[in-house]
């Protein structure tokens, strides 16, 4: 996949750097900010303030993070390697997008259907099963989840409509 | 000869048939987890840890839980061999090592007995490293139980400090990483005075980050995004591993006796200190290469060089588990997630565990040694079925994980909220590994960041301020040095090469 247009550089990795440099002073800020709200200080009776650690810890995220920076800067242009290429940035977003639907899903319609829609989509999308392929799989790992959790382990998973109107839950 | 006593007790407590299921159950399960992608012994066994709750309430229950766990985490240890020499694709980071002469010798049809050399040798690093434990961790034990809040911080300190003196990645990355677990540690409740830090109003926030649900995004959505880089197929060896193949590779084994021995020493040294068993399975290939006479043939199919770094993986993730329960400080993520069920269970990691839960300590001392003899019956015995499972389309197995994954990140505490941290865990473990930001060191300040900060403010209110406290005497002394050394460690080197170039 190292050819033509899927094998081009979406993101190099200077640029990756950078933005994950700017979210780790992002996480740093927002740690000093409570800190000091909180007192970094002394206090008498209990010691160090509650912000105290959490104060030197966000400060250190942010100085590293700041040398972090400088050393991905100082890397010359020519060496500035592909952090992904296009075809793999495909491929990894149609997997994120989905996962992030299905985590949102869950919330709606329970895990075992937003399960099988799941599981679904990507034998049909990435593996272009025949359909009856595709709910046997899905339908059945549904099923088996079931058992063990809720049957065999006692572990109650997020149940949706479906669930209620079959009264499994 | 206490020791002897004491393990034969444990014997009794892990020899049940229920116990001994578990095991068989637990090395299968983690066989499995270890050849899959995505799924290794960290996040496998943080999946599986909430189905332990239940079990760990009974009578006894919590020995058999653990026993289960530390199962999946041999049989995960196990698993990654099989992938490593059959498909050149190493399941879990630690046998990357392997592939260098495991894969050639499965090109050239000797797969058989680059398995049955790799099982044996884990099979024997284990054992060193059980035999270690079972002898020093009485002592180290004993030895904690004098400990006061400054040594428990020199510990963390050393603990930490070690990441950075012993990670391949950039030192300041590491820092990074490390520093942002301790952040995500202090969200929640002050472990000191009760108040609430970094929540920024956010009722999902009142209880902090769990690290298990860090565990689960982590390693195991990162790991599945990187892998889907790579494409989708996965192209393997035949396995032929038969009674036949693994005796003549038991006769040929013990001519690498002395590589044994020194993975070993290395695995366990490793393990101990936390570098874990990823760099001590390079570090003892590097070793044997150098001194093998046959080391020049490196890396074209010796099976020596299967010995020498499966020996020091199984050794180190064993002896990962020595500091967790003598010292209640883990030294590797999959030993983090044990420590973190031994606290859902209610049973305190330290030195005390080795006074008030000896059934417990004991039970788990001697699964040890039956896990991996467990073990390795279940894995000279089914490779094939084993293999198979990577034969699975990797658009069926990969949706399947996620899903697993979602499931073990609800069920730690039955909230969707997790989920959603799930994920972006996920792109974050992504991230971090494609820019060598190490992980491990992030793991190890989730779990261990409130008993840390705990333990510097009670020595702070000891010593009233006084930062000299920690070398207020030779044992947290020499514990704050070797500590502070190790922190410079990347430091040093830099200016020793400069010197010896500028010669």
């Amino acid at each position: 996949m190292s050819e033509g247009e899927e094998g081009r550089a979406a993101l190099r990795t200077k640029s990756a750097e950078v933005v994950v440099v700017a979210l780790f002073f992002l996480l740093g800020g927002l740690v000093i900010y409570d800190s000091v709200r909180l007192g970094i200080g002394w206090q008498e009776v209990h010691g160090p303030r509650p912000g105290y650690f959490p104060f030197y810890v966000g400060l250190i995220i942010c100085v590293s993070s700041a040398i972090n920076l400088a050393q991905a800067l100082l890397v010359a242009d020519e060496k500035n390697t592909t952090f992904v290429q296009l075809g793999q940035l495909k491929l990894v977003l149609t997997v994120l997008v989905p996962t992030a639907i299905y985590a949102a899903l869950v919330t709606w319609i329970g895990i075992y259907v937003s399960s099988v829609l799941f599981i679904s989509f990507f034998m049909r999308w990435l593996g272009r099963y025949p359909w009856w392929k595709v709910v046997a799989v899905s339908v059945g790992a549904a099923v088996v989840f079931f058992l063990i959790f809720e049957i065999w382990f006692k572990v109650p998973l997020p149940k949706g409509p479906l669930e209620s109107w079959l009264g499994l839950d | 000869m206490d020791e002897i006593q004491a393990l034969a007790h444990g014997f009794g407590v892990a020899l049940s048939l229920k116990n001994l299921l578990l095991m068989f159950t637990g090395v299968i399960l983690g066989v499995v987890i270890g050849v899959l992608p995505g799924l290794g012994g960290a996040n496998g066994v943080a999946i599986l840890l909430p189905l332990t709750f239940g079990m760990a309430q009974t009578p006894g229950g919590a020995t058999s839980a653990i026993i289960l766990l530390s199962c999946i985490y041999w049989g995960a240890l196990f698993g990654g061999a099989i992938t490593s020499i059959l498909f050149n694709i190493p399941g879990e980071p630690w046998s990357v090592a392997t592939t260098f002469d495991g894969y050639p010798l499965a090109q050239r049809g000797r797969a058989g007995n680059a398995l049955a050399a790799a099982f044996t040798s884990s099979f024997v690093g284990a054992l060193v490293a059980v035999i270690m434990i079972t002898f020093l961790s009485p002592i180290i034990a004993g030895f904690a139980l004098q400990f006061g809040p400054p040594e428990f911080f020199a510990v963390y300190l050393l603990t930490f400090c070690a990441f950075i003196g012993t990670s391949k990645e950039p030192p300041f990355k590491t820092l990074a990483a490390m520093m942002t677990g301790f952040a995500l540690a202090a969200v929640g409740t002050d472990p000191v005075t009760g108040t609430l830090r970094l929540t920024f109003g956010s009722t999902h926030l009142l209880t902090g980050f769990d690290f298990l649900v860090a565990v689960i995004g982590l390693f195991g959505i990162g790991e599945i995004l990187l892998t889907l880089e790579e494409g989708l197929a996965f192209k393997g060896a035949k396995a032929k591993l038969n009674a036949r193949v693994v005796l003549e590779t038991w006769k040929e084994l013990p001519k690498y006796w002395l590589t044994s021995l020194r993975s070993s020493a290395v695995g366990c040294f490793m393990g101990i200190v936390p570098g874990g068993a990823t760099p001590a399975s390079f570090m003892s290939y590097g070793v044997a290469r150098r001194f093998s006479p046959r080391g020049a043939k490196f890396g074209t199919g010796e099976l020596e060089g299967v010995v020498a770094p499966e020996t020091a993986a199984h050794a180190a993730g064993t002896s990962a588990l020595l500091p967790m329960i003598t010292l209640g400080v883990p030294g590797s993520p999959t030993a983090a997630v044990l420590l973190g069920g031994l606290m859902i269970w209610g049973l305190q990691p330290g030195p005390l565990l080795f006074i008030e839960q000896k059934d417990f300590v004991w039970g788990l001392i001697a699964s040890m040694y039956l896990g991996n003899i467990a073990g390795l019956i279940v894995v000279l015995t089914c490779v094939p079925f084993f293999a198979a499972i990577l034969r699975v389309p990797f658009s069926v197995i990969a949706p399947i994980i996620v899903v697993v994954c979602a499931i073990g990140a609800y069920t730690i505490h039955n909230s969707i909220f997790d989920v959603w941290m799930m994920v972006v865990f996920g792109v974050a473990g992504y991230l971090f590994k494609k820019l060598r930001y190490p992980l491990a060191p992030m793991v190890l300040a989730i779990v261990l960041g409130d008993a840390a900060e705990a333990s510097f403010r009670q020595a702070m209110l000891v010593s009233q301020g006084d930062l000299s406290v920690f070398f207020s005497n030779s044992l947290v002394g020499s514990l704050t040095g070797l500590a502070l050394v190790l922190l410079f460690l990347p430091l040093i080197t830099a200016v020793l090469a400069r010197l010896r170039g500028k010669k």
